[in-house]
């Protein structure tokens, strides 16, 4: 099967103009702005069951959906390029090696909610990324494919990059937009949602890297084609980020429905040392534990069936842990990453994460006591619906199935 | 000197990204080019950036503070900053630090003697699949080292000598 979005794989050269041209490039968005309505174009995401890949796995369409005729204008495109999550790298390989396809993404997403200018927001490490990707914006304004009435039409189109500057909470879509307003990066209440509040207060639509490069090829190809390669649960292929104790980590696009067995060992070579896995975290350090065992590992990949274990696929950042790691270690490293990125809006979070770290550096330093361990779980616990943006949680993931399903690693 | 008169070229195309009413939307890229005159920001740099966004300098002052590539003191001329969060850890980034910390004399958060480096611990860069790595954060931007060595990091670190011999 050849690449949906890791194409460059497939076609060399495929970051430079000539090439992605010659490869079907920009008609798609061509074919939309010339030949299709707005709302035609979202039709077609829909009927594709293309959904949400930075973690959230909601449904493209319905969420472009959300901004309607009646909505205020002008409207905006942010394309959440933070990428920040432990475990998860794939959305630089596709801005550093096929930025047109994620470009000309961002361009239909844009034409569908009648956004006439679009942000790319890179996490600040991506400097390099960046300037990159601002050399590829400078010549499609040339080739005429952004820029004011495009292909002679009404429609114009402009697209910049914002770099944040290192914060994992601007992730978070609001925390996203303030930052690019010029704030801190702090959560917004929703309700509002973005497409009726978003950038400046006007309707926007953030999208990740991954979901909007999906979509040339979505419109190039249509949406019968894209839904047959997942499952009926998960629509089409996904980017698996797959890191820890493997011998071949790396990025792996795959159909849903692909099961963890076929990812660790046919793509990933296997565990280091031969050892068995131990533990799968499935999207990143927010990760839920799962137990591994035979049954798991022959489970497919998709948003259901991970759910039906007891996690959640979220961005398909696949952390595989060997029976050489020890649960407590890991939420070490988990707690001490989010007591350094909560933005300190919540007090749940704030403190919860806190008293987290000085707990879980108690247990590490020896001072072992079942109340130690219990005190550390009711803490997360409380944390849990406590807070107003994911991070809260995300917190809490690690740490509270890490204790119930581990407890032979916190019994010393 | 401002930065508007320093670099009118490039404050202009910042500016230029954003709507005219929120032009408070260009703090981060103005901060960013101040940091690339002395590899931090002064006082005075974010005093005239607050003019420029008719924002307080406070206002200034709160994103200097959330995000952690803006720096508000000298340290050293390159910032080598090592990802040790857990998938890099899982392949070995403690221990890679250990042996940097070892080989360089000083402790992580510390800056060597002749100020040509700060050894930071940071959270996950995205380049998991090719730890142990880090970033150099420089006055001139950053840059990503993967699949990294202890042995490989020392000859860069000597690269970064010989080309910096006017270090302070």
């Amino acid at each position: 099967m050849s690449y949906v979005v890791l194409r460059h794989r497939d076609i060399p050269d495929i970051h430079t103009l000539d090439v992605y041209k010659k490869n079907g490039g920009f008609e798609a968005f061509q074919r939309a702005v010339t030949k299709m309505k707005p709302n035609e174009v979202t039709g077609m995401v829909k009927a594709s069951g293309l959904r949400g890949r930075g973690g959230a796995g909601f449904p493209t369409g319905s969420k472009w959906a959300f901004i309607t005729d009646k909505s205020s204008w002008p409207r905006y495109v942010v394309a959440n390029a933070d990428e920040s999550e432990p475990g998860t790298f794939k959305d630089r390989e596709i801005m550093e090696s096929n930025p047109f396809q994620f470009l000309e993404g961002v361009a239909i997403a844009s034409y569908a909610v009648g956004a006439n200018a679009a942000y790319v927001y890179l996490r600040g490490e991506f400097w390099q990324a960046a300037k990159f990707l601002d050399e590829k914006i400078a010549e499609m304004g040339k080739a005429g494919y952004l820029g004011d009435k495009l292909f002679g039409t009404a429609y114009s189109l402009h697209i910049h990059t914002h770099l944040g500057a290192g914060a994992y909470i601007c992730g978070e879509e609001t925390a996203m937009l303030e930052s690019i307003e010029g704030k801190r990066g702090m959560p917004r209440i929703r309700p509002p949602f973005p497409a009726v509040y978003g950038l400046y207060g006007k309707p926007t639509v953030v999208n990740n890297v991954e979901t909007l490069t999906n979509l040339p090829m979505i419109l190039a190809q249509g949406p019968e084609w894209y839904k047959s390669l997942g499952t009926s649960d998960s629509a089409g292929v996904k980017i698996f980020s797959l890191s820890g104790r493997v011998r071949k980590p790396g990025n792996y696009e795959l159909p849903f429905g692909t099961t963890f067995r076929q990812l660790i060992y046919e793509h990933g070579g296997g565990v280091q040392d031969g050892r068995p896995v131990k533990a799968i975290m499935p999207a990143g350090a927010s990760s839920s534990f799962i137990v591994a065992n035979e049954k798991v590992l022959d489970t497919p990949m998709d948003y259901a069936s991970v759910r039906a274990l007891g996690a959640d696929l979220g961005s398909a950042s696949v952390i595989v842990i060997d029976d050489t790691v020890s649960t407590e270690w890991i939420i070490n490293k988990t707690i001490h990453f989010f007591k350094h990125e909560s933005c300190g809006k919540c007090t749940p979070c704030r403190e919860g994460t806190y008293w987290m770290m000085h707990l879980i550096e108690d247990l590490r330093d020896g001072k072992h006591s079942p109340s130690n361990v219990d005190l550390l779980l009711t803490v997360a616990k409380q944390m849990q619906n406590k807070c107003l943006c994911p991070l809260g949680e995300f917190s809490t993931m690690a740490v509270v199935t890490g204790i119930e399903r581990f407890p032979q690693d916190f019994s010393k | 000197m401002s930065l508007a008169e320093k670099y009118p070229k490039e404050v202009k195309q910042i500016l230029a990204k954003y709507p005219p009413e929120h032009k408070r939307s260009a703090v981060m890229p103005l901060l960013y080019l101040a940091q690339s005159q002395e590899g931090y920001i002064t006082k005075e740099a974010m005093q005239d950036i607050a003019s420029t966004l008719e924002i307080s300098i406070t206002d200034v002052g709160t994103i200097v503070g959330f995000y952690t590539l803006f720096h508000d003191k000298k340290e050293g001329k390159y910032r080598m900053q090592v990802c040790t969060d857990l998938p890099c850890a899982l392949r070995g980034a403690d221990q890679f630090v250990e042996s940097l910390c070892a080989n360089l004399g000083i402790r992580v958060g510390e800056t060597t003697s002749d100020g040509l480096l700060t050894l930071e611990a940071v959270t996950c860069l995205a380049a998991c699949d090719r730890a142990p790595m880090l970033q150099i954060q420089s006055k001139d931007g950053l840059k990503y080292y993967e699949d990294m060595t202890a042995d490989k990091t020392m000859e860069l670190i000597d690269t970064l000598k010989k080309s910096g011999a006017e270090v302070k």
